[in-house]
């Protein structure tokens, strides 16, 4: 009869898109957005390339003291130039509804803030990296410390955008919160800007650099476990009102 | 049976605990400004100056009881904020963040008085040594947890918000301790252990536990009178509020 014909629709109304759908869904989603403002893009990179070329100005224009400088001047940029796209990490989602969409869709919310986190961190802070060698030039960083520069940034910066989201989310519902989330984020980068910036400085003293950067792929490591539970804990904090 | 059980969940109730405090709390303020008395008149008058830094080593006497406490509020605000995660207890969001203040206040008496000390025996007020460095971060996470209390306007959000902020923070506090003594140490080591012979003399050691006490039982006389303070402001529509609040303006 009949019934036989009923069961796969009804099959199909209750079916839910799988979990490899939803983070391909949630991924195209944000990539999207961020390409149709890409000269949001820009702002990092216009904010770092600023930052860089006041420091010439501020301690004098000699190569000597820039190259010893420089390595640490461009981690604290990129951590600066970082925040102001955090804080509004989760604000956008959190007015227009999508966060109350992602907080009630069947997949895990801390494997869907991942995705966010990751698209986020692509968009934000891969530009920055990308233009690194250029504000090494800036600053006469040392040849041979651009390289172990940019691993450790690729370590840094994506463990600076996991903690960072957690903060982000807790601060989503709130007004005039870019104080206070640098205000929280300054405890959580200590450890990180200290073994970038050790790294760094080894490589740049010729000494073995490798330690530094393991324990950052350490803690990377583990906040890409642990990070993503508390931002959701988080934003559903967040979600409450 | 199960008495104790029982008498918690009583406990939990903001009226018993509001009750409960008030009939604590100069229990603990007298028998701590008493011993701090006591200690303090053992560590400025008593103790024999010290061989090397003389009088100077004298402000330990508040700078590491202060220190301790710096921490030891940390872990009640912690402790506190994890079970107002889990049981979402409303007495345990009010004490996690007023534990939040007290420890603030400790941590940079710590400071101050660590810099005052340091400027005749190290020769500088501040320099970038791990403790230092690790008390400041600390200071900074207080500072997190108060502004971010304070930024939400629902009360019992904020309280959740913030605790989970003094969770990441735990988590964190170790990973800063350890990463800023691989990265620059001046501050001179551990003095006074828990197990094995501390390195310090009897005469000296005694008023320096005796303050370690006072200052615990102070925590707690503030704790509790900052309890009752957030409780009544948390709960003030409620009938015993009222009803308290009717006592008081007929007395």
């Amino acid at each position: 009869m009949n019934t036989a014909s009923l069961v796969p629709a009804q099959q199909a109304m209750t079916r839910t898109p799988g979990t490899l759908a939803a983070i391909r869904a949630l991924l195209r989603r944000e990539l999207l957005l961020a390409w149709r403002r890409r000269a949001d893009a820009l702002f990092p990179v216009l904010y770092a390339l600023i930052v860089v070329s006041l420091f010439p100005f501020a301690l004098g224009p000699e190569d000597a003291l820039l190259a010893r400088i420089s390595g640490g001047v461009l981690l604290v940029t990129v951590l600066l130039a970082m925040l102001p796209s955090l804080e509004s990490l989760f604000r956008g989602d959190l007015e227009d509804g999508s966060l109350e969409q992602m907080l009630l869709a069947p997949q895990p919310l801390p494997l869907l803030v991942l995705v966010r986190v990751f698209a986020h961190w692509t968009t934000t802070t891969l530009p920055l990296i990308v233009v690194m060698p250029l504000l090494a030039v800036l600053l006469r960083l040392p040849a041979q410390v651009l390289p172990v520069l940019i691993v450790a940034l690729l370590l840094a910066t994506p463990l600076l955008a996991l903690l960072g989201a957690i903060l982000s989310a807790l601060t989503a519902g709130t007004r005039r919160s870019a104080i206070l989330l640098a205000l929280m984020l300054l405890p959580l980068a200590v450890p990180v800007v200290i073994f970038a910036a050790g790294a760094v400085a080894a490589a740049q003293s010729g000494l073995p650099y490798l330690a530094p950067l393991l324990w950052l792929a350490a803690a990377l490591i583990l906040a890409l476990v642990l990070a993503p539970f508390a931002s959701a804990s988080a934003l559903r904090i967040a979600a409450e009102t | 049976m199960k008495i104790i059980p029982l008498w918690l969940h009583k406990l939990s109730s903001p009226p018993v605990f509001y009750r409960f405090a008030g009939a604590l709390r100069p229990w603990f303020l007298w028998s701590a400004l008493i011993l701090a008395a006591v200690a303090l008149y053992g560590g400025l008058v008593l103790a024999p100056a010290d061989y090397q830094q003389g009088d100077a080593y004298r402000i330990i006497f508040i700078h590491v009881p202060c220190a301790w406490m710096g921490l030891f509020a940390y872990f009640c605000m912690a402790v506190a904020a994890l079970i107002a995660m889990v049981w979402r207890i409303k007495l345990a969001e009010v004490v996690a963040m007023e534990c939040a203040p007290i420890g603030a206040a400790f941590t940079l008496i710590t400071l101050v008085t660590g810099s005052l000390w340091g400027k005749p025996m190290w020769g500088t007020w501040w320099t970038w040594d791990a403790r230092l460095t690790s008390e400041l971060v600390l200071l900074f996470l207080y500072l997190g947890v108060i502004g971010l209390f304070n930024a939400i306007e629902d009360r019992r959000r904020a309280a959740r918000a913030a605790s989970l902020l003094a969770l990441v923070g735990i988590v964190n506090l170790p990973i800063v301790h350890y990463s800023v003594i691989w990265w620059n140490t001046l501050h001179q080591g551990q003095t006074v252990r828990l197990l094995g012979p501390s390195k310090i003399a009897p005469a000296m050691l005694w008023p320096l536990l005796l303050m370690a006490l006072a200052t615990h039982l102070y925590f707690f006389a503030s704790l509790l009178a900052r309890s009752r303070v957030g409780l009544l402001a948390l709960e003030g529509g409620k009938d015993w509020a009222r009803a308290l609040i009717g006592e008081k303006a007929h007395a």
